[in-house]
């Protein structure tokens, strides 16, 4: 298939949210889409996809206008969509979720169960996707629920163009080259590929052509060839450091200890077992692991919010046994939450009083038991300069920011209050590059400072920048401290409980015990 | 009670493709009028209620019923009756509550005394005072996530300890009046307490605890009223004890009439709406409530306690139904309480801190509304049916609860921002 967008536009309100993409897709081609969080990326996939409308322009199938009123159309038209967030049930089998909405019968709405069997099987036979097609969704590892993903999209009735949305935000390394050879395999047979991500690496690996989007508008068409830094000025307007500028660390007394920690969850599973970690003073230990392998309970527990079931944890040298979250962060403990909608912000906060989240108690923002906003809002003001923090004014609502302008008031609140040692889990998350570069230097600056930093984070990259060590988690466990020079596929090989020095052995369909 | 924003599809505001027109006072008014934003959907809710309630008052009355069995014939009887019956009967819920135009003719002549003007208007105080404690019981639980169905047990709670207080004591009346309140909240409070600390501490539901405590609220009164320490000495009917004179609450305006029953717990009420004010946006406590009540999680995460937060909310939602219960137990019904005392004041305060969106000033304004139906319709009867009251609080509360419903109907069109409705955490 031959797609081509001329002129597409998408305003909403005043507000344009796409403003004249041109781009074509050739049949068989590796098309990706490069852009920042707010760039128009998603708004272009879902006029694309038939979810928007657009306001103006048209997309042209082998030269031939289409309108779509909805997904249905788009689907009919040849186009399939992998969603950032996978769109499955749960509960149902891989045939069920893959004839989802289009479900096989024997006449008068009895599902065949054999017919979507075995529509499953044609489908990964012919493209080389290996699924066992009885196996419950839920029960499978991430990269192969995006591999039902794939052939379920590849599954509607003449799917030619293949529009993959961050596919990669959730695997390993291992499952990343494994879905971008899949990719590979997907464009020889002829299906076209629109490939949507905001890391680099991936996009040089496998795009034939690189089309970067910066505030709704084409900014740039580049070979896969570019270099990492000419693709990320590009996407954010600017010259931009990859690298993070810091010198060698200088790590003081411990400020966490962790030793044998054991933490059972609800369902009587160990998700901490018998953890060992220590984190000096002026060092940035960074923690790399899939998640899912108990860093959130690791980062629960040190703040407060988990119970051990056994094992003790020291911050700055006592034993925090006992005490609650309140007392460790008045006592300096910094944490920035792996899951910002849900345990940083409170949305229907203002941005000031998110600021003080966890210090309005404190004087001068309390006295009392009164709340004082004159103080809060001086505050909010100061570190909205200091954190460039973009927002109307500090009484507006955290829920209007956007996601990086977010990540910046959880910073905010962290960074402006002694501390002693701070966690910072998935610091980066969902925060375009301009945000991040300036949340890495952060982070240096505070190991500078003294304080003794846990990075917890999926994306090996990240880890790579700031750390001083390295800590691989799985199952529970630390299973091996390396330092930051070890090559990735090393990393990647304790990631997935396999020993550093032997080839791991590995069954893709399913994936082992997670 | 957290406020959910409904945006369209895509969650982007709604395109506008007209080209803007020159905003001017009017025009902005007009927009303002024709938009579902809360106050709008309010003042709609309000008068489609009113139009179901017609209709309603149509179908239920006999005379009226008959002039439409012929109303291809002569349409105009139906018309007729059917105007004659709405406006009666909406007058008479207005004389029964606000202004009663019988008596200002009386006034005019001379027939009458000012107090007797004021007779309906402190009818409707009256009855609103005891909705705006149980209102703000609700509407306090609500801000930190959680719904207090049980302020109904509460206020039962706190109508027994201010009559126990009220009677049992020898005081000075500056000391035992105080007291006796106090009591009535601290009982409510110990109530409330219960499903807070049954929440914080095993994760029981705190809307099937409070539920069930106001049954066994009401049936501890019955029980305690027909025990010798709390059943009246003169009358053989289950009724309490008198309250002493000291711990009565004094009526504000007896002395222009003596059926002016309205009393300092209307005073009462409204200062415990500007301290659930005070409380909840001025003070660290109100910050800890509406950070819990927006996001737990993130308020965990700050360090906040959820467990002790939801008790301690609970235990002062109970408290404020529990004043309500001691304004009954030492007001209107300072001569004894019954099983019938509390009527239905802790489920309508339900409706009432939904009406008020939980704020405290909404509380009270929809605690007066609530209130003026009451007297409206309890003055009214038999000539309009009782339950007209009830209908139009329920419709009311139907229409504010469902927005969509109200812009549907209306073909209002949808503000900046979305729809806001109202709902309680994870119920």
């Amino acid at each position: 298939m031959r797609l081509e967008l001329k002129g597409l536009t998408k305003k909403f309100g005043s507000f344009t949210a796409d403003d004249d993409i041109d781009l074509v897709v050739e049949p068989g081609q590796i098309h990706a889409i490069l852009g920042e969080n707010g760039a128009g990326k998603s708004t272009l996939m879902n006029m694309l996809y038939g979810i928007l409308t657009p306001t103006s322009g048209e997309i042209l199938i082998d030269g031939e206008p289409v309108s779509f009123s909805g997904p249905g159309d788009a689907i009919a038209a040849g186009i399939g969509m992998v969603h950032q967030h996978f769109k499955l049930v749960g509960p149902f089998s891989v045939a069920d979720n893959v004839q989802l909405g289009r479900e096989h019968t024997r006449g008068l709405g009895v599902l065949s169960a054999a017919a979507a069997r075995k529509a499953v099987l044609d489908v990964s036979e012919q493209y080389g996707l290996r699924l066992d097609p009885d196996a419950v969704c839920e029960d499978l590892p991430v990269g192969v629920q995006q591999r039902v993903e794939i052939v379920k999209a590849l599954s509607g009735p003449k799917t030619e163009l293949l529009i993959l949305d961050e596919p990669t935000a959730v695997l390993t390394p291992a499952e990343i080259t494994e879905l971008l050879q899949i990719i590979r395999n997907l464009a020889k047979s002829g299906t076209s590929i629109l490939f949507i991500s905001h890391k680099l690496k991936e996009v040089q690996a496998v795009a034939d052509t690189v089309t970067v989007i910066r505030r709704g508008k084409v900014v740039a068409e580049l070979e896969p060839s570019a270099s990492e830094a000419e693709m990320a000025s590009a996407m954010v307007g600017r010259a931009v450091s990859l690298r993070v500028d810091k010198t060698p660390a200088d790590p003081g007394e411990p400020r966490l200890e962790v030793k044998d920690l054991t933490v059972v969850s609800d369902a009587g599973v160990k998700v901490l077992d018998g953890l060992e970690l220590t984190v000096h003073a002026g060092e940035i230990v960074g923690l790399a692991g899939v998640e899912g392998n108990g860093q959130t309970e690791l980062a629960r527990a040190i703040l407060g919010l988990v119970k051990p079931d056994s094992g003790h944890i020291s911050i700055d040298g006592r034993d925090v046994h006992g005490r609650g979250p309140a007392r460790r962060i008045a006592d300096g403990l910094g944490y920035i939450p792996e899951d910002r909608g849900r345990d940083g912000l409170v949305a229907e906060f203002s941005v000031a009083e998110n600021i003080v989240l966890n210090q309005y108690k404190d004087e001068p923002y309390s006295k009392g038991g009164v709340v004082d906003a004159g103080a809060v809002r001086r505050r909010a003001v100061d570190s909205i300069a200091e954190f460039d923090i973009r927002t109307q004014s500090p009484e507006e609502s955290a829920s209007s920011l956007s996601g990086g302008n977010q990540q910046k008031v959880i910073i905010a609140r962290e960074f402006s209050r002694p501390r002693r040692f701070l966690v910072a889990a998935q610091p980066t998350r969902g925060v375009d590059v301009g945000a991040t570069e300036f949340i890495h230097s952060r982070l240096v600056a505070e190991r500078d400072t003294g304080t003794g930093v846990l990075l917890i984070s999926s994306e090996l990259d990240e880890i790579y920048a700031l750390a001083d060590r390295i800590a691989v988690i799985y199952n529970g466990r630390i299973v091996g401290e390396v330092a930051p020079d070890t090559p990735r596929e090393v990393i990647g090989r304790l990631m997935v409980g396999a020993s550093a020095a032997t080839e791991p052995a590995r069954d893709d369909a399913d994936g082992g015990d997670r | 009670m957290s406020t959910q924003t409904e945006t369209p599809a895509a969650g982007k505001p709604e395109a506008d493709q007209s080209p803007e027109p020159k905003p001017n006072f009017m025009r902005l008014f007009g927009r303002y009028l024709t938009e579902a934003n809360s106050v709008m959907v309010t003042i709609y809710s309000l008068l489609l209620a009113f139009l179901i309630g017609a209709v309603l008052l149509i179908v239920s009355d006999e005379y009226t019923r008959s002039t439409f069995s012929y109303f291809f014939a002569r349409p105009q009887d139906a018309w007729y009756a059917s105007r004659d019956l709405v406006v009666e009967s909406y007058t008479a819920l207005f004389e029964g509550a606000i202004l009663n135009f019988n008596t200002l003719e009386q006034y005019q002549a001379g027939q009458a005394e000012f107090g007797n003007l004021l007779r309906p208007l402190s009818e409707t105080l009256t009855y609103a005072t005891p909705l705006i404690f149980t209102g703000l019981a609700v509407g306090l639980a609500f801000r930190a996530g959680l719904f207090n169905i049980g302020a109904q047990g509460q206020l039962i709670f706190g109508m027994m300890g201010a009559l126990i207080v009220g009677f049992s004591l020898d005081l000075p009346i500056w000391l035992h009046l105080p007291l006796a309140i106090i009591a009535g909240g601290v009982a409510g409070g110990l109530l409330g307490a219960v499903p807070g600390v049954l929440k914080a501490s095993t994760g029981a539901h705190e809307v099937i605890s409070s539920i069930m405590l106001n049954n066994i609220a009401a049936l501890f009164l019955v029980w305690a009223l027909g025990t010798a320490f709390l059943h009246s000495e003169t009358k053989p009917d289950l009724v309490s004890k008198p309250v002493d004179d000291s711990a009565v609450l004094p009526t504000l305006l007896s002395s222009l009439n003596p059926s002016l029953r309205v009393n300092l717990a209307l005073v009462i009420g409204i200062a415990a709406a500007v301290f659930t004010w005070w409380l909840l946006s001025k003070s660290t406590f109100g910050f800890r409530i509406r950070a819990v009540g927006f996001n737990e999680h993130a308020a965990a995460t700050a360090g906040m306690r959820i467990g002790s937060t939801y008790t301690t909310t609970m235990t002062a939602a109970g408290a404020l139904a529990g004043l309500g219960g001691a304004a009954l137990a030492l007001g209107v019904s300072s001569g004894g309480i019954t099983t019938n005392t509390a009527l239905d004041y802790g489920f309508s305060g339900i409706t009432v801190a939904l009406l008020g969106r939980a704020n405290p000033g909404g509380i009270v304004a929809s605690a007066l509304l609530f209130g003026a139906l009451k007297a409206g319709a309890l003055s009214a009867q038999p000539d309009v049916p009782v339950d007209i009251s009830t209908l139009l609080q329920a419709t009311i509360v139907l229409f504010i609860a469902a927005p969509a419903l109200v812009k549907a109907i209306l073909h209002l069109r949808t503000p900046r921002g979305g729809l806001v409705t109202l709902e309680a955490k994870g119920w």
